[in-house]
């Protein structure tokens, strides 16, 4: 340790301060580490530091006549020569001192060149007679002291220059920081132009230091409260560490010996003076409280000794700061936190010590009422500096495996129709929060909040096929309703239970009567697609309903979202991603719902999946983008993908569209005849004539007609009818 | 007559989307014309509308006559125009605006026209307008200088509308205070109108004394910081945090003393400009036909009148020549003061003595004893006051630091008739006198430059227009830089308010840290 060697003699001393005359502007410390100079407004005297206390040794404040050349608002000390200071006045002029001059009057030489205040002076480290200064009029200077004139002038182009500090590593560099946040590098060989500028802070840079051990690593501090570390050997400054104080940072200075160290202190506000490892940037390591107002200067008594700094401030005490003295916020701080969720989540963080010994403990073990218990998601322990080691636990609540009675209860319980949406929220939200699933209430409540606040409804045509839907026997939700749940609409609360269980008791018991049915309803005629299934799951996983109600009455559409393709429904379903694929195709036809054959291998489809589809099917294409908010479309999708589709359904409606099969056009009005191409659309393959009520088709080949017509046919043929030579499966 | 079916809403008027313009005029024009055919039905049948109905009528037209001339967007100018017709052919009396042109001092011709305005300024109109509904004559005298305006309304906005720790009707108020202390009556007006519209109680309009104790309790510091800031103490700061049920938080202090400082400032800008009333408020429209002679007194005040351009010119023949040598003069001697800098170096005593002897010609209010004066090194903005305000009020440092920065800054590089001139100089001249005034001083400026640049007539003006706004008169207007232009005067008032908002901050900050210390 060919540094350490430097350390001759083993600095000793104790926590101590003294009272100056005067608030001090900038402190400097002699290279013996035995004396430090203060300098102020109106101070300007070199203390020794002894064992036991401060000694005052010089007043370089002589004369009869003070002139403002003494008004100091920084101070430096050479790092060569014990005798030789230089101080920057308020007034703009830098001085220089011989302390080994005979005379009182130490003052050596008067450099007048700045026009304004001059903020900082610092000498070279090694050279002996090179001197720098940086002024508020937007110019450093770098002195020669064996002339009688600076030797070069660097501009910052009319911005204020705050802090100059030549590199400790790097012979000819120096960095410049600047009121409009900018920190400048310079060659001091090149005067013309900086070699590397980069904006470091949001307002003025204050301070700078360079790191004494690592080479290109510069500490800034600025008004926004920051203390950034660059590492500027990289073609673009980057900045390693950031530390966010509390104030705006006067002062930065590396501590020796520790390399991620560094001092700071406040230009207002904050006294303390702070000890930070930059690694972890939220506590300070360290912190000094002796200073009753603002520090001004700090300073390291030895560049190899981490453990004595020196401090001056404004409330006219100079101190010296012991490290083992200071006090240690981390042993403050409360290392445990606690913190719920947003969805009832728990994070716990303590000390690893802690959470240790109680994880024997089951979390959950105590109180059986409770029906949730924690579970242990994550440990993020780190392996960082001794004492201050938390673990994080997450626990997220589970619902009780103990079956699904909540899920019979919501579906019995449930309003979907007959009464304003608001009552149907607030009842909705009720049944939810009665069953414990807060969440879900509160989800109930934003959307009475979302569509029913006055002013929001708007007047879109949206539900003009319920008042026919409510005639035919099937007709489903046609949901979002906004406007309010219309009683017409009422009459089929198809999630009704008891209705719901007729229904689909119908539909299992009779092949084809059901699909019949659907024929009554002129909104279900004419489409080239089976254009829509609802699938329904009255009772958990028992039953499974195929509804179908092709919808194509509305004229009015503005947009239709749907891929140009002929099999729209199709193509959504195929879209929702880990779906059982032959489940999805077999939902695709109809009669299958009405084959009792099938009808067990229907039963563990999981319900939300087709759900999903059909309902995002009908947001994009049916309601204006406006109207349904992302948001609540979102919000479907969350649900949806939970499996609850108790909420889902509320809104799913079974209108779809479709496209003309022969000019791609999505079809409109009457729905069987393209308004574009004026031909029907969808022809029986097998009576070629136009089908108005249920559509079968193949998937493969995408002919198809009439139910029973195609039936019939395949009785015979496993052709398909129209020629095309396809083997047609239906399911 | 259902009251609510007549409340004139101007608000639909602030949008920027023509149709929704297009139907809040629409809305209102029915209004007047239902108003107007009420009265006109009273008078027909011979019974004197009563006073109230008259005065809405009335108040309504002048509004509308505002916007027929203020307004940025020229759908509503005409629209309203037309509708001020339209009431006239029914035989109402419609007003006409006093006086010409937003200010008294500079002729409304060198004033831009609100419609010929080039985009960047019609943004900053429409932005004006779309906040305040109404484009005030501040504003269109600031616009001389649209960087300074858009920083200015800026900062403004968020003072007023946006996010803070007083409630709206308290900022209004506090504006209002600020404004009388300097017994600025547009200022007053404006913000009357304002209070009132944020649901403020008119009662507290009749005084001081009606409004809560907790504004009362800040009128103290509202004289101290208008007239004497450097005799504020952490006393004044602690009086009004530690007043058991009314006190003041830190926020909401700071936000009243960026307010109050702000509101002093700005009614120097409305006295050293000349500004004249809102053509909607009190004395800014009459409805008195023109008389014959097409005679009136602010004709003459403004220069708007031949006769009175006539006289200057053939008085001023002389001046003219005079004037164009004071600029020479002047020229030469920032020359000079740039070329010489380095000689004898003067003493602390001596540059002291120099400071004092500008401060004490510059405070005629000063009395003996009060030592008052404190090195701007020990508290200035950038380092100090800024971080507590952005402590305090968040962001709101920020825009003065800007607003600060861009006035100090600002120059076109001209003087009068000459271009590419450094102006810094001078610029920092008036800037530190402004200091000098309220005790602040600068430790690397030497004050003997500001007797050289300064000359007396410029002096005076500036001090009226710090100190004592209410007594500037046109006469003090026209006196100082004769040949100057009038967007460089008001360049000067810029300076001038900036510097006078910033000392006035510094004091009450430097109060305010002391009383946290």
């Amino acid at each position: 340790m060919e540094k350490m060697s430097r350390v001759t003699t083993v600095l000793t001393g104790r926590t101590m301060h003294c009272h100056l005359d005067a608030p001090a502007n900038a402190i400097s410390v002699c290279r013996d580490a035995a004396q430090v100079v203060v300098a102020g407004r109106s101070i300007f005297k070199v203390y020794a530091i002894e064992e036991e206390q401060f000694v005052e040794k010089l007043n370089l404040r002589v004369g009869r006549k003070p002139s403002l050349n003494l008004s100091c608002a920084d101070v430096v000390w050479h790092q060569m020569d014990e005798n030789l200071l230089a101080t920057a006045a308020t007034n703009g002029v830098v001085v220089t001192w011989n302390l080994g001059r005979p005379s009182r009057n130490k003052q050596d030489q008067l450099f007048t060149e700045h026009k304004r205040t001059v903020n900082k002076v610092c000498f070279h480290p090694t050279e002996a007679h090179v001197l720098l200064s940086g002024s508020q009029d937007g110019f450093m200077k770098c002195f020669d002291l064996r002339r009688k004139d600076s030797v070069s002038t660097f501009s910052g182009q009319s911005e204020s220059v705050r802090d100059v500090q030549f590199s400790i590593r790097d012979y000819f560099t120096f960095a410049s920081t600047f009121e409009n946040g900018n920190v400048q590098l310079w060659d001091i060989r090149r005067p013309d132009r900086c070699e590397r500028m980069f904006t470091a802070h949001n307002g003025p840079v204050f301070c700078c230091d360079w790191h004494p051990e690592d080479r290109g690593w510069l500490a800034t501090g600025g008004r926004d409260k920051m203390v950034k570390v660059w590492d500027v050997t990289t073609p673009r400054a980057r900045e390693v560490h950031c530390v966010q104080t509390i104030a705006s940072v006067a002062r930065v200075k590396w501590r020796p010996e520790c390399r991620h160290h560094l001092a700071t202190c406040s230009m207002m506000v904050d006294h303390n003076i702070y000890v930070w490892d930059v690694r972890r940037p939220f506590v300070p390591a360290a912190m000094f409280e002796e200073h009753r107002d603002v520090t001004t200067g700090i300073a390291w008594r030895h560049p190899h000794d981490p453990s004595f700094l020196l401090s001056g401030s404004k409330d006219s005490t100079l101190c010296q700061h012991l490290f083992r003295d200071a006090s240690q916020p981390v042993e403050r701080a409360n290392p445990e936190g606690l913190c719920y969720g947003l969805f009832g989540d728990l994070a716990f963080a303590a000390k690893e010590s802690l959470v240790a010994t109680e994880s024997g403990r089951k979390p959950y073990a105590g109180d059986r009422r409770h029906p949730i218990f924690f579970k242990r998601k994550l440990d993020l322990a780190e392996p960082f500096a001794g004492m201050a080691c938390s673990a994080l636990s997450v626990f997220e609540t589970e619902t009780s495996g103990s079956g699904i009675s909540w899920f019979v209860d919501t579906a019995q319980r449930y309003a979907l129709a007959g009464r304003p949406l608001a009552e149907l929220c607030d009842h909705n939200a009720k049944v939810a929060r009665e069953l414990g699933r807060n969440q879900v209430a509160q989800t109930w409540t934003m959307l009475r909040i979302i569509y029913c606040s006055p002013g929001l409804v708007p007047s879109t045509n949206l539900n003009h096929s319920v008042g026919k839907g409510s005639s035919g026997g099937l007709q489903l939700m046609n949901s979002f309703n906004l406007k309010e749940m219309t009683p017409g609409l009422g009459g089929e609360t198809w999630l009704d239970r008891s209705k719901g269980d007729t229904r689909s008791d119908t539909v299992l018991l009779d092949s084809s009567a059901t699909l019949i049915t659907n024929e009554d309803n002129e909104e279900t005629e004419g489409s080239d697609v089976p254009a829509d299934y609802l699938l329904g799951d009255v009772e958990g996983d028992e039953e499974e309903l195929y509804l179908l109600d092709p919808d194509h009455t509305h004229p009015e559409e503005p947009e239709y979202v749907l891929p140009q393709e002929a099999f729209p429904l199709r193509h959504e379903i195929v879209d929702t991603p880990p779906g059982p694929e032959h489940l999805q195709d077999k939902a695709d036809s109809p009669h299958v719902s009405g084959n009792e054959a099938d009808a067990a291998s229907l039963v563990p489809v999981d319900p939300s999946f087709s759900l999903i589809s059909v309902s995002r099917a009908l947001h994009d294409s049916r309601l204006p983008p406006d109207f349904f908010s992302t948001l609540v479309r979102d919000m479907l999708h969350f649900y949806a993908e939970q499996g609850d589709v108790q909420i889902c359904l509320n809104q799913a409606s079974t209108s779809l569209h479709v496209n003309c099969s022969h000019c791609m056009r999505p079809m409109s009005g009457r729905g069987w005849v393209c308004g574009r191409c004026h031909r029907c659309a969808s022809m029986c393959a097998v009576c070629h004539h136009v089908v108005k009520g249920l559509f079968v088709w193949c998937q493969g080949c995408s002919h198809g007609g009439h139910l029973q017509h195609i039936m019939k046919w395949l009785e015979g043929s496993s052709h398909c009818p129209a020629g095309c030579g396809h083997l047609c499966e239906y399911s | 007559m259902a009251e609510e079916e007549n409340e004139v809403r101007w608000d639909g008027l602030c949008s920027r989307d023509s149709s929704a313009r297009e139907t809040a005029l629409e809305n209102i024009r029915q209004i007047v014309a239902r108003k107007v055919e009420h009265l006109r039905a009273s008078r027909l049948t011979g019974s004197r509308a009563p006073d109230a109905a008259l005065d809405a009528v009335n108040r309504l037209l002048a509004h509308l006559l505002m916007l027929s001339q203020r307004c940025p967007f020229q759908d509503v100018r005409e629209k309203s125009e037309l509708i001020l017709k339209s009431a006239q052919e029914l035989g109402i009396r419609i007003p006409r605006p006093l006086g010409h042109g937003p200010s008294r001092f500079i002729p409304e011709k060198e004033i831009l026209q609100v419609g010929s305005e080039d985009a960047q300024m019609h943004a900053l109109f429409a932005d004006s307008f779309a906040a305040l509904g109404r484009l005030d004559n501040i504003t269109l005298v600031m616009v001389f200088h649209p960087q300074y305006l858009e920083s200015f309304l800026k900062t403004q906005h968020y003072l007023l509308q946006m996010d803070g720790p007083l409630p709206l009707h308290y900022r209004h108020y506090i504006g209002i205070m600020a404004a009388a202390r300097h017994q600025c009556s547009y200022l007053v007006n404006l913000h009357v109108n304002d209070f009132l519209h944020v649901g403020g109680d008119p009662k507290w309009l009749n005084g001081l004394e009606n409004a809560p104790q907790k504004l009362q309790n800040l009128g103290e510091l509202n004289k101290v910081l208008a007239h004497r800031p450097w005799l504020i103490t952490k006393e004044h700061i602690e009086g009004l945090l530690k007043a058991e049920e009314h006190s003041w938080s830190l926020a909401e202090l700071v936000h009243a003393v960026v307010l109050l400082t702000h509101y002093h400032s700005l009614a120097s800008f409305t006295f050293g400009c000349g500004i004249s009333p809102e053509i909607h408020c009190d004395g800014g429209h009459t409805f008195r036909p023109p008389s014959v002679s097409n005679y009136c007194i602010c004709d003459i005040t403004n220069g708007n009148h031949n006769v009175e351009e006539m006289q200057v010119n053939s008085a001023g023949n002389v001046s003219v020549s005079e004037s164009f040598f004071e600029v020479e003069a002047l020229m030469e001697k920032m020359k000079q003061l740039q070329e010489c800098r380095d000689e004898e170096e003067a003493s602390q005593e001596e540059m002291a003595s120099r400071f004092e002897i500008e401060k004490r010609e510059s405070m005629f209010v000063f009395s003996s004893g009060e030592s008052n004066s404190y090195q701007v090194n020990d508290y200035c903005w950038e380092d100090h006051g800024y971080s507590l305000v952005n402590r305090l009020y968040p962001d709101v440092g920020q825009l003065i630091d800007e607003k600060f920065h861009i006035a100090y800054n600002l120059t076109y590089n001209t003087m009068a008739m000459h271009k590419d001139v450094d102006t810094s100089m001078l610029r920092r001249a008036i800037w530190n006198y402004i200091h000098c005034m309220f005790g602040i001083r600068y430790d690397d400026y030497d004050y003997g430059e500001i007797n050289q640049l300064l000359d007396r007539s410029f002096k005076v003006y500036i001090k009226t227009v710090v100190c004592t706004p209410e007594k500037v008169t046109k006469r003090m207007y026209d006196s100082f830089w004769r040949q100057f232009k009038h967007s460089e005067k008001v360049h000067v008032n810029l300076l001038l308010i900036e510097a006078r908002m910033q000392a006035e901050l510094l004091y009450a900050l430097r109060a305010i840290t002391r009383y946290m210390t």
